[in-house]
């Protein structure tokens, strides 16, 4: 008896996953327990493993290929078993049989063309979600293809919203480009870098989806406060010269400060649901790391209640499996609040997205030298800039501005953390 | 405007074009002395008398070559049947002789008849009293095809038919003849042969529907509106020579377009158009055409059966609805 190796749901939002690695090949035989592929998920790259014993019979899905959830990729069983009836049945996803056997007598033609239709539908709907199909064909409508044609639209980066993912004129009516294209060229000939069409990662699928959400959906407003580092730098100095092992960074008392300040400003701890906002009891700071293709948001669990040395090693292992994308999903959820800090590459301030469900982000600055007026006197000064990004439906101006002036006094008197 | 019943627009056609050309007769079952089997004929007989009013057998093949025969010697005769569905009877004479002797003589006999009669189902008539032919006829080349829905298209159409030099085949429907309708009381009223019209306008999608289920469509419309749906109605009139450029012309605008049609599937007048629609409107297609039809099954006599069967205007909606992206 042939067993399917069907996509597993690896994480509570992963719609597909794609074989980053197969560990077996057909004509192997695995037991159960064997770790048989590795899967990238819209969060981790995560292993697959066989549940039960027996041949590697037929592999149907080519590493770096998308397979939706309950898709079809492997079939298991004894060597030499005939599998044929399960390999027809591929071609609808792993979606349960199909149940046409009822209504047979109704040979109404009209109706029997509508119940193919619906099949191919959910068939093509199943095995993708976006407007290409396997074979890289973009489906769309003749008109839409025409408009995009005319408006300079490319087809490849319009989401179908017709069935199996067709492109209708609606889709190409709402695209917005998110960039204007340059203006006409001069008639100079430049050598150009070659022109190519990057498949987008289950990565950037998902920090597309969820910040889009987040900025379309969330009123955003921004607070920035200027603070001055002088007494943070003079803290961090003594307590990394004062052991060997610990080096703390700048971020990290940034993290403990606002951990802190969460649990004093509670609405900023929070998440909207609709009818009621929740206030989160613990305090669960996220920080958004960069990595290769993208940005990951690993969690330092109960910020408030951990020191400032392991924050700041909590901080760097996270941040080290983030970069190899060895995070498990469990390290990625649950943040009550984000800091996002670009201060090492020199930006002064900037703004950044919420990452939902939180209520706000923190954007982190560069430390500047530079003058400042103390007791009426011009001297060199320590600076840095935070950002706060609020959603307006759970926090209000003034409330934004006493959680960063808790921030700043923290940050101006780190002693004050120790409280 | 007067308003007219089907059945008047008819006889005020055929009394209108006898009265202007001696050459007109009209033949078929009851046609004279019981003023026609739906009363089509009234008054005829009495006007213009038994030479050009004349009661035949219950022989459709026989009174359709008598017909045949007047038309290839000059005369221009209506043969009325008392529904298309005993026509089945003189196809020898129809298809072999009136379709075509204009071709086979190279021009020299022309073939000015009007075979015409109520077509399609009429309620629980049976399997064998309740086909539509329209997509029939218009399969052979040499036959003009005409199923109107309202009388005012009736009458201007039934006139031109009778003046037109080839054969005609008009159809009406049992169910449509009590129909009122705003006719045209212009002098010498004449629809062109080959020219549809948009009986609404809309944005949303084209919706082609002829013979009674213009009406269904139209109901169905009416619905689709009240859900926000602009639906631009049009009806051929014509079966053949078809009005492609009104349709395409409409599909450049609304995208989208539903035939409805009261044949079977199978070749009918729905595959016709939708292919005609690929071809010629193909770029401005948002989803693929989409038909109404009867199904593959012959007539049932069951109430609900044929309720069932029949077209109506929630399968239309539905068609709509799946072209428009809205299910």
């Amino acid at each position: 008896m042939a067993i399917k190796i069907e996509m597993p749901k690896l994480s509570d939002t992963m719609e597909e996953g794609v074989i980053a690695s197969w560990n077996v090949k057909e004509g192997d035989q695995v037991s159960a327990g064997d770790i048989i592929a590795e899967v990238e998920t819209d969060k981790a790259t995560m292993e697959v493993e066989a549940f039960d014993e027996g041949t590697v019979l037929k592999i149907l899905v080519d590493e770096g290929d998308a397979v939706p959830l309950g898709g079809l990729m492997a079939v298991l069983g004894e060597e030499g078993e005939d599998i044929s009836d399960i390999l027809e049945g591929a071609g609808d996803g792993g979606s349960s049989s199909s149940d046409d056997s009822g209504d047979q007598e109704k040979a109404e033609e009209d109706d029997k063309e509508k119940n193919a239709e619906e099949k191919e539908e959910k068939e093509e709907s199943s095995s993708s979600d976006s407007s290409t199909s396997d074979d890289g064909r973009i489906k769309a409508s003749p008109l839409a293809r025409n408009m995009a044609e005319d408006k300079g639209i490319d087809l490849a980066k319009v989401d179908g919203s017709g069935p199996g993912g067709r492109i209708i004129k609606a889709d190409i009516e709402n695209y917005k480009e998110e960039a204007a294209p340059a203006a006409a060229a001069p008639s100079q000939q430049f050598e150009s870098l070659e022109s190519k069409e990057v498949k987008v990662s289950q990565m950037r699928k998902t920090i597309a989806r969820r910040l889009s959400e987040s900025k379309f959906t969330n009123p955003h407003f921004y607070e920035t406060i200027d603070i001055d580092m002088k007494p943070a730098i003079a803290a961090r100095k003594q307590i990394n010269d004062a052991n060997e092992d610990v080096k703390i960074s700048f971020n990290d008392i940034v993290v403990k400060a606002c951990a802190i300040a969460l649990t004093r400003h509670q609405y900023v701890n929070s998440s909207w649901s609709d009818d009621v906002i929740k206030q989160h009891g613990d305090v669960h700071v996220a920080v958004a790391v960069a990595i290769e293709e993208g940005l990951m948001t690993p969690v330092i669990r109960h910020a408030d209640k951990k020191g400032l040395a392991q924050i700041s090693s909590e901080t760097r292992e996270l941040a080290g499996l983030a970069r190899d994308r060895k995070l498990q999903p469990e390290q990625m959820e649950g943040s009550t609040f984000t800091i996002s800090n670009l201060g090492m590459f020199g930006i002064e301030e900037f703004t950044a997205i919420i990452n939902p469900p939180n209520a706000c982000i923190m954007a982190v600055g560069a430390i500047r030298d530079v003058p400042v007026v103390e007791n009426g006197e011009v001297v060199p000064g320590k600076r840095m800039k935070v950002t706060l990004s609020s959603d307006h439906r759970i926090v209000d101006g003034a409330k934004a501005a006493e959680f960063l002036n808790t921030v700043r006094q923290l940050l101006e008197n780190p002693l004050a953390m120790l409280l | 405007m007067a308003e007219l019943q089907f059945r008047e627009a008819i006889k005020a056609a055929i009394d209108e074009e006898m009265d202007r050309e001696e050459k007109v007769f009209i033949m078929g079952e009851e046609v004279a002395e019981y003023d026609g089997a739906y009363k089509s004929t009234e008054g005829l007989l009495k006007k213009y008398g038994f030479k050009r009013v004349i009661d035949t057998p219950i022989s459709e093949l026989g009174f359709s070559g008598i017909g045949v025969g007047a038309a290839m010697n000059g005369l221009r005769p209506i043969v009325e049947f008392m529904t298309f569905n005993f026509a089945v009877l003189a196809l020898d004479q129809i298809i072999n002789h009136a379709s075509k002797a204009g071709y086979m003589t190279g021009g020299q006999i022309s073939m000015p008849i009007v075979f015409r009669g109520p077509n399609a189902s009429a309620g629980q008539l049976g399997a064998t009293h309740s086909v539509a032919y329209d997509s029939m006829y218009a399969h052979f080349p040499g036959l003009k095809v005409i199923y109107t829905s309202e009388p005012d298209d009736a009458k201007g159409l039934l006139k031109s038919a009778i003046r037109d030099d080839n054969p005609v085949i008009f159809m009406e429907s049992e169910q449509m003849y009590g129909m009122k309708g705003e006719v045209s009381d212009e002098d010498d009223y004449i629809i062109p042969i080959g020219k549809g019209k948009i009986k609404r306008e809309g944005s949303d999608v084209t919706v082609v529907a002829h013979g009674k289920m213009y009406h269904v469509a139209k109901q169905a419309a009416a619905q689709l509106e009240k859900d926000g749906v602009e639906v631009e109605l049009i009806d051929p009139r014509t079966v053949k020579p078809l009005d492609l450029p009104l349709i395409v012309e409409s599909i450049k605008k609304t995208n989208r377009c539903v035939v409805v049609d009261e044949a079977h599937p199978f070749g009918g007048f729905a595959s016709e158009v939708g292919f005609l629609i690929q071809r010629e409107a193909f770029d401005y297609l948002d989803a693929p055409v989409q038909r109404v039809t009867l199904p593959d099954v012959n007539a049932p006599f069951s109430k609900p059966l044929f309720d069932a069967w029949l077209p109506d205007a929630k399968q239309v909606i539905d068609a709509v609805n799946q072209v428009t992206y809205r299910n």
